[in-house]
């Protein structure tokens, strides 16, 4: 069992992300694997395996072209996003439920919350699932989101991205992300993104993969998601899969 | 010898994820197939909380998740998934609620207990705590995490009954800053 590497995800207070000044904790956190170490008999609930292979979505939920159509298209550069869910060790993660929520190609989500000056799209909800399959696989369909001013600072603007949720084996598991864009020129002063590590910030972007691409309908988008995994490391003559390489 | 592969790194789940992540949210169709509610054998409660931030304001874009074994103290059962989700939005008073049964504690070294992982805009990586019961007073003080933690800390972690006809309710509130930060793990 892995515990939980925190050195590879954010802090939890960055100055220049404003909303996390009040948010986030300032006491250390408690290391529950220097209790349990020496005591095997003690087993973690956050590292009990089962929660794969227990949802099912329908089949439309991976196409956000058509899952809440009112009859039309929706406005936008479509795409199809896939990749691979695998451990940290290469081991693919099949039975992964994904949820993914996006703005539309003007920047504007389909929430009560979300009041910024951009129209809605009658044909597009912004809103998708799927099941990885047996080799860990993931596909959706869907358009480009746009950019979106927010009010962290002046002239602060999201850059595009997709909000992806992964529910792996366990809770030391569980992943919240964004998956970003190459090349956009927003990247380097978005707090939320320039908060992530250096060493694994470019796992957060999407790679141009025409070999995805469906032939004058879609462009393709490649985006690998290695969750933390609770499974030890596998053996020198063990055939691992590694994720693609860095854009 | 293996490397391991770096990680994909949290970001912040932001303030519009119950578009994606709730099946109360406005569309009608193409819904979450996650809810606040787990069912199973055993006595049913409910918990409810408030999340407060650092000016002990309740955060009303909070998503929790929690994970528990059931009434036996087992993961393993397959006609049982202790998963459920919910979020601060469900009423006025800003706060989560979960309708569940109460776990049995899943080894004999520990108490009863519901494992939480809470996002939020303004947290960059999901934070992880456990919820306690105030009537498991024998069961707590034998517990091999809670009796790690500093006797003044201990409470945040304790979810208290209130009295209430017909069902049995607790309240467990979090805080994220100041005296009474709520205890976060590191699994």
């Amino acid at each position: 069992m892995s515990k939980i590497d925190l050195t590879q995800h954010p802090p939890f207070v960055y100055s220049e992300y404003k909303s996390s000044l009040l948010r986030g904790p300032k006491k250390p956190l408690v290391k529950l694997h220097d209790i349990c170490e020496g005591q095997p008999r003690i087993q973690l609930g956050e590292r009990q395996g089962g929660l794969t292979n227990q949802f099912s979505v329908p089949e439309i939920d991976n196409n956000l072209l058509l899952n809440s159509t009112q009859g039309g298209e929706p406005f936008g550069e479509r795409m199809v996003v896939s990749g691979k869910v695998l451990d940290r060790w290469g081991h693919p993660q099949p039975g992964v439920l994904i949820e993914i929520w996006q703005a539309n190609a003007s920047g504007r989500y389909r929430h009560k919350t979300d009041e910024q000056n951009a129209p809605l799209d009658p044909n597009f909800s912004g809103v998708g699932r799927c099941i990885t399959d047996a080799d860990g696989e993931y596909r959706f369909y869907t358009i480009k989101p746009g950019a979106y001013p927010w009010k962290n600072h002046p002239n602060a603007w999201r850059p595009s991205h997709i909000h992806f949720s992964i529910i792996g084996e366990s809770l030391a598991d569980r992943l919240i992300t964004q998956m970003y864009f190459s090349s956009d020129p927003l990247l380097e002063y978005d707090p939320i993104f320039t908060a992530t590590p250096q060493a694994n910030k470019q796992r957060l972007i999407s790679k141009l993969d025409l070999s995805l691409a469906e032939t004058d309908f879609a462009l393709g988008y490649k985006f690998d998601i290695i969750l933390n995994g609770a499974k030890v490391a596998p053996t020198d003559s063990e055939e691992l899969e590694q994720p693609s390489e860095h854009p | 010898m293996n490397t391991p592969n770096l990680l994909t790194p949290s970001q912040t789940v932001g303030p519009f994820f119950t578009l994606g992540l709730q099946q109360s949210a406005s569309l009608e169709q193409n819904r979450s197939p996650l809810t606040n509610v787990i069912s199973g054998n055993g006595h049913k409660i409910s918990i409810s909380g408030k999340i407060m931030d650092g000016n002990l304001e309740p955060i009303p874009d909070a998503l929790i998740e929690i994970r528990q074994p059931d009434n036996l103290g087992k993961f393993n059962n397959p006609n049982f998934l202790g998963f459920a989700r919910s979020h601060t939005g469900y009423n006025e008073e800003k706060e989560f609620l979960f309708d569940t049964v109460k776990p049995n504690a899943s080894s004999v070294y520990g108490a009863p207990h519901i494992c939480v992982v809470i996002y939020m805009r303004g947290l960059l990586t999901q934070l992880y705590t456990r919820i306690y019961f105030s009537d498991e007073l024998e069961a707590n003080s034998r517990d091999q995490v809670l009796s790690m933690i500093p006797e003044r800390r201990r409470g945040t972690l304790i979810a208290q009954q209130k009295e209430n006809i017909g069902k049995t309710i607790y309240q467990f509130d979090m805080y994220m800053q100041g005296d009474q930060e709520t205890v976060f793990f590191h699994p």
